[in-house]
């Protein structure tokens, strides 16, 4: 098979585009999962309100796309604050099964009911127009608005990983992770700062369902088609590992997009058989600590 | 202790003997299609509710018997179709399977209606291979299939000078059925095929492919997927600017998608469908009847749910039974005239009707919501769907 320079180039930048969406994702669920324990399976409902707010915003309200890229994020943030207060807190001693269970029932509601409403072909959402022209890059047309995606993408990411790893409130978060009752015996309250990184995590999904909703079709299963593979890129990069959240999901983009070059049909599957490989190598995950 | 023993198994005989009388209490028929994935716009629980207003608007009975119907959701897994419909006609003497949209459990289910000798009509699937390779004496493949899409927009797009064409395909039954059938017909025109690029069902990024599409320099992209993939595909290709340089042609392409991307993503688009509710007064009568209910116009899919419920039915009255081997010989003999199409169903279980070639309109061409298609050609039934001499069915020979 001859595949030129030029179209490889472009396939890896389609890839990283790919990647950045996992990024952010798996991002959020490492976060959650590091200070909560709880495997959240509603990121993927959380993420398609962002974009299906931004939809709403659109055409209810004439709300843009520049004013939704930080409201929606409060909003779902906000909505997840109410979660974890009303629901997530009673099981956080309980087995991890029981987080992933309540939040998978979340996600069966909130999807069933944006389902009724407007059905599964989904809604258009247009380019916002500063970025609705493409560059040509030499070797491939790029929409401006894929250029966007990676690099809002890589600066909030960068951003949290940050402000966990770099200041004093990630340190206090990080403490926290490791014992919380020695940091509550401090003065810190850890109750509200687990709620936060929960509201904050989710804020995260709803960002990147923001910067999806010009790219594929606003509808209720955009979620559920990203959220099994982000689950297996958390799993690739270790649970709680921040940076290797960050890297795995750019990186997996990148060997899907080339998968979809080199062999289509796999393309789905391949981010799983790479799963399985790791998982028999490196069982606690990429960039995991050993517990 | 005897005497209870005994006493229970009298009671036990009784149970069996009502259990064989039960079988004639009841029409039942039983729906399993994609209810909440991507083909649930294109059919789904919109079908399930024609499939019900025919049972109603047919008194809900026949024979004297009262008709029931029963849905399932096969989360497009042929597995779980083929279960389903094993279950409902072991345990609860189902008199008629009705498949529903994705080729893969359309094939499974007509398995499973073979081997248990029970009407099986389906609508929603695609794959020719239902009435051809794989035909079954109890199938009736009632709205369209791969062939008639492949005949209607491949010839069309092909006889406008469309000779040079690259696929991109849905990577299952449906998919390679519709490339293989689309790329025969293009041949046969004196077109040729550049390539193809398969992607997994229910993918949501397109752009890769569509990349790999435009550096083929092929004039035409034949998207040979449906539902959400179709949607994503146009979408994507709009954004990379490939609808510039190459032509797509949806090789099937239902309202609700139209409805979904809008007119000006979709305007121009050339497909073909086997209804439209905007045809006369009578396929409008029934569009307004739908919509009332569900708040969205039929597509041609669920209109033909209505209709081929009726048919069914008709052939119950007829044969004035629900074994399925006299409702069958009824089905094949009687002709089907009703507001979706006017018919009959030839021994190969194809429901032969005309096919419409339709245009996407203009945004200022359309005047009313969901009034989205004008015609460009009718497309006789017998020569837009497999002809005798193609037909490998053993049945029809």
């Amino acid at each position: 098979m001859q595949i030129s320079l030029p179209a490889l180039l472009s396939q890896l930048l389609l890839g990283l585009v790919n990647g950045s969406f996992y990024a952010i994702l798996s991002l959020g669920l490492a976060v959650i999962f590091g200070l909560l324990n709880v495997i959240n399976f509603a990121h993927g409902a959380l993420f398609m309100l962002g974009a299906v707010l931004t939809w709403m915003a659109m055409n209810y309200f004439d709300v843009n796309y520049w004013v939704m890229l930080a409201v929606a994020p409060v909003i779902v943030g906000l909505f997840g604050i109410v979660i974890e207060r009303l629901l997530l807190r009673w099981i956080y001693k309980l087995d991890h099964l029981y987080g992933l269970l309540l939040t998978l029932g979340l996600t069966l509601l909130i999807e069933g009911v944006f389902r009724s409403i407007y059905g599964v072909s989904g809604l258009a959402y247009d380019t916002p127009d500063a970025l609705a022209s493409a560059t040509d890059l030499g070797f491939m047309i790029l929409p401006n608005y894929r250029a966007w995606v990676v690099v809002a993408s890589l600066v909030v990411c960068f951003a949290t990983w940050f402000v966990i790893e770099k200041t004093r409130l990630g340190a206090y978060l990080r403490a926290g992770t490791e014992n919380p009752r020695l940091v509550e015996a401090f003065g810190v309250n850890v109750p509200l700062m687990i709620t936060l990184t929960y509201g904050f995590g989710v804020a995260l999904a709803a960002f990147a369902g923001v910067l999806a909703a010009p790219v594929i079709q606003v509808s209720p299963l955009m979620g559920q088609n990203l959220i099994i593979v982000v689950f297996a890129v958390v799993v690739i990069g270790g649970m709680g590992s921040i940076m290797g959240a960050i890297l795995t999901g750019l990186g997996l983009g990148v060997i899907e997009g080339l998968t979809k070059v080199f062999y289509p049909e796999a393309s789905s599957t391949v981010v799983f058989v790479i799963m399985v490989i790791v998982l028999l190598i490196r069982p606690a995950g990429l960039f995991g600590k050993e517990k | 202790m005897k005497k209870t023993i005994a006493l229970s198994a009298v009671s036990l005989a009784i149970a069996f003997a009502t259990g064989a009388v039960q079988a004639q209490e009841k029409v039942k028929i039983g729906f399993i299609t994609d209810m909440s994935s991507l083909y649930a716009d294109v059919e789904g629980k919109g079908g399930a509710t024609a499939i019900q207003m025919a049972i109603d608007d047919f008194g809900g009975k026949v024979n004297g018997l009262p008709i029931e119907l029963v849905t399932a959701d096969h989360q497009n897994k042929a597995d779980i179709a083929a279960s389903k419909a094993r279950e409902w006609i072991d345990t609860d003497n189902l008199t008629m399977l009705f498949g529903g949209t994705n080729s893969g459990t359309g094939l499974a289910m007509a398995k499973v209606a073979q081997e248990k000798k029970r009407v099986f009509m389906v609508n929603g699937a695609g794959a020719s291979a239902l009435t051809n390779e794989q035909c079954s004496p109890y199938t009736v493949h009632y709205a369209y299939d791969t062939v008639a899409l492949a005949k209607g927009t491949g010839g069309a797009v092909v006889a406008q000078g469309g000779k040079n064409w690259f696929f991109l395909t849905a990577d299952y039954a449906f998919g390679a059925a519709l490339e293989a059938d689309t790329a025969k017909v293009v041949k046969e025109k004196g077109g040729t095929v550049v390539g193809s690029v398969k992607h997994p069902l229910n993918a949501s990024d397109f752009s890769s492919f569509l990349l790999q599409a435009q550096n083929s320099k092929a004039q035409i992209l034949g998207l040979a997927n449906a539902g959400g993939d179709t949607i994503n595909a146009i979408k994507a290709a709009k954004e990379f600017g490939i609808n510039k340089s190459m032509k797509l042609a949806g090789l099937l392409v239902f309202i609700t998608d139209i409805h979904s991307l809008g007119l000006k993503n979709t305007e121009g688009l050339l497909l073909t469908t086997s209804w439209d509710w905007n045809l006369n007064q009578e396929t409008r009568a029934f569009g307004k009847k739908f919509f009332d209910k569900t708040k969205r116009m039929p597509t041609d899919i669920q209109a033909a749910d209505y209709s081929a419920t009726t048919t069914y039915l008709k052939a119950v009255q007829a044969a004035k039974s629900t074994d399925a081997d006299k409702v069958m010989a009824e089905l094949k003999k009687m002709p089907i005239n009703d507001f979706y199409a006017k018919g009959v169903i030839r021994p190969d279980g194809r429901m032969v009707h005309d096919m419409y070639l339709m245009q996407v309109k203009s945004p200022s061409e359309s005047t009313q919501p969901w009034d989205y298609y004008k015609m460009v050609a009718k497309l006789p039934g017998d020569e837009v769907f497999t002809t005798k001499a193609e037909s490998k069915c053993a049945l029809w020979k």
